[in-house]
């Protein structure tokens, strides 16, 4: 414990506190001359800061409260196939690899709602973000940490349950080369979602410093494109214009993931009628993704071009 | 040694003119920089710390061009802004510790400066506690001690006493004091009220609209701006205590003025001291009518009023030659 207490007193006053370890010293201002790590530095700090706080380590309790729950609720249903599959010493996982974070993706986009405007509007409605820019970082810095950031903790939420699904398959005494292949796809599959989802929750988020308004905007976009896709793929398939299908999935974040591991990473498709693009159709797809993770990263710079003072 | 250094610095925006070919020097020490709202205070730090180009002109920080090395520039110099710029969910002590990290200390060094900055500007056991149960004044004490966490040379502090109560503002400003006397760190301060920066300040620097109207020494500025209000008691034998006394004044070759528009217009007179023999000069005379001194005080002036000192200082300087030439003659 610190206590100042000026320079007369400290020897009078010292001997009478017990033990030698407690003595108070009033030591008066120190100046810094050790390292000063500079900008890379400091963008690390801002991403691990970053990252930690979006499940709520370094925060207050109430604020671990949702992230961890979500990343439970992403486990669970992993470790209850795991367990049925060793069980039932079943010949194969009863999902696959890459199909896992489609079926969960409300709770992925539940958390990329909550923890997009956590790690953004805050920012920007306490006026932390001059503060930044006040230190060595530059714009790049600050958007590069943050986007880095959600992208790696949604990576995290979305690759521990196949890592759950690989050890478990691996316990089943599946076949080992066939299991890691897959896992292997899934990874680069959710490393791309991942990816993409933070670039568009953050933009989103950045938009506004109110966070209920940015939670509910990534939710509605998220949702909504998805369920409206869904919908007009599947009246696509009644009418017949098969065609029509996998072009439609170019229109939401999901289905353009779908897309994307249909063509190129050995998923079935979550389409209707299962048809996925072809290789040819995938490369739009690919270019797509790549496309919208570049604009919401230029976007994200623009934003702050002008956050000044 | 010159800290910051401007040379026709000017900077325009499509409507406004924020600075105007403004040349100033600031050596070690504490520095006010005084204007109205929209002086262009902001817009000159802004410039200084590298984030803002300037539309002409150049500028140098701690001898580094600031259109260049703005990022070396932030490495050593820290900003306290004018708006509220805290996360009220956290502790003082993780925000504090998370900035000095994004200056560039290490984990242990962001730690340690952490608690012996929070200590030296005021913040013990409540630095544990989440900074939206802060008072105003705590959270200017945390506002500043993460533009000093990192030790810089210099320190941009904008309106440091906004929002504080009389108490508050005094400590603010002995704590500015303490930065440079104790700390050996430099600042610039601002504020709209030059009466503050005169009792903190070695030097002040005038802006408005943009241009530079005043840099002096602030030893120059108390001397020649010190505004005494003064207030006396009525007696039987002058019924009118205050016309006798501006009278008496006159008599002496002081004018005041009756402070008309002020608080306590009628009973207040004002009057410029021109040096410390003007509040000797007051009390004789005040005495020798033998009327009770209610009160007499330096009156803290707003910008508006050091413009219009600005303007009767010139004339007021031309009669003092004029006198002091009749006074040679005779």
């Amino acid at each position: 414990m610190a206590v100042e207490q000026p320079p007369a007193q400290a020897p009078a006053q010292a001997p009478a506190r017990a033990g030698e370890q407690t003595r108070i010293h009033n030591i008066g201002y120190r100046n810094y001359d050790g390292p000063r790590l500079g900008r890379a530095y400091a963008r690390r700090s801002l991403y691990s800061q970053s990252l930690r706080g979006s499940y709520g380590l370094g925060r207050s309790a109430k604020s671990k409260v949702l992230p961890m729950l979500l990343f439970v609720v992403m486990c669970v249903p992993a470790l209850i196939m795991v367990a049925v599959a060793v069980a039932t010493k079943a010949k194969d996982l009863p999902v696959d690899y890459t199909r896992y974070a489609i079926i969960m993706q409300a709770v992925i986009a539940l958390y990329v709602a909550s923890q997009g405007p956590q790690s953004v509007s805050r920012d920007l409605r306490f006026k932390t973000v001059p503060l930044y820019f006040s230190r060595p970082i530059e714009t790049a810095d600050y958007v590069g940490a943050k986007y880095s950031a959600l992208a790696s903790s949604l990576f995290i939420l979305t690759a521990a349950p196949l890592l759950v699904l690989y050890v478990g398959a691996l316990l089943a005494k599946l076949d080992f080369s066939e299991q890691t292949e897959d896992f292997g796809q899934g990874l680069v599959s959710v490393a791309l979602l991942s990816l993409l989802l933070a670039g568009i929750g953050l933009v989103i988020s950045a938009v506004t410093p109110r966070r209920g308004f940015g939670i509910a905007a990534v939710i509605a976009v998220l949702t909504i494109s998805y369920g409206a896709v869904s919908t007009v793929q599947a009246i696509a398939h009644e009418q017949g214009s098969t065609s029509a299908v996998p072009w439609l999935g170019l229109f939401s974040p999901i289905t353009l993931i779908d897309g994307v591991q249909t063509a190129f990473l050995g998923a079935s498709s979550a389409y209707p009628g299962e048809v996925g693009p072809s290789s040819g159709q995938g490369v739009v797809f690919l270019l797509v993704v790549l496309g919208l993770v570049a604009g919401c990263y230029g976007l994200l710079m623009r934003r702050y071009r002008k956050v000044g003072l | 040694m010159t800290v910051i250094a401007t040379e026709s610095l000017s900077k325009r925006f499509p409507r406004v003119t924020a600075l105007d070919r403004l040349s100033v020097d600031v050596g070690p020490g504490v520095t006010g920089l005084v204007g109205a709202n929209g002086a262009g205070k902001s817009t000159l730090i802004k410039i200084l710390l590298g984030l803002s180009p300037a539309t002409e002109g150049r500028a140098e920080v701690l001898g580094l061009d600031v259109a260049t090395r703005g990022g070396t520039i932030r490495e050593r110099v820290g900003y306290m802004p004018e708006h509220d710029c805290l996360p009220p969910d956290v502790s003082a002590t993780e925000f504090v510790v998370h900035m000095a990290r994004m200056s560039g200390l290490p984990p242990t060094a962001a730690r340690e400066r952490t608690a012996d900055t929070l200590r030296h500007v005021g913040l013990y056991e409540e630095r544990y506690r989440p900074i939206g149960g802060y008072s105003t004044g705590m959270k200017q004490r945390v506002k500043l001690a993460q533009a000093l966490v990192h030790d810089p040379q210099l320190v941009f502090l904008d309106e440091p006493t906004n929002g504080l109560d009389p108490v508050g503002r005094d400590e603010m400003l002995g704590l500015i004091r303490r930065i440079h006397t104790d700390f050996g760190i430099s600042v610039l301060v601002t504020s709209h009220l030059l009466g503050e920066l005169e009792r903190t300040c070695d030097h002040v620097i005038v802006v408005d609209g943009g241009k530079l109207l005043r840099s002096s020494s602030t030893t120059d500025f108390t001397q020649r701006t010190a505004i005494l209000a003064i207030e006396v008691t009525d007696t039987d034998e002058h019924p009118d205590g205050t016309g006798a006394v501006r009278d008496a004044l006159r008599a002496r070759g002081v004018d005041t003025h009756d402070g008309s528009g002020l608080p306590g217009a009628g009973h207040v007179l004002l009057l410029t001291a021109e040096s410390e023999d003007t509040y000797d000069l007051v009390r004789d005379v005040v005495a020798d009518l033998g009327l009770g001194l209610v009160r007499m005080e330096q009156r803290r002036h707003h910008i508006a009023e050091v413009f219009k000192d600005h303007d009767e200082q010139v004339l007021r300087n031309g009669d003092e030659q004029r006198k002091e030439a009749v006074g040679h003659g005779g």
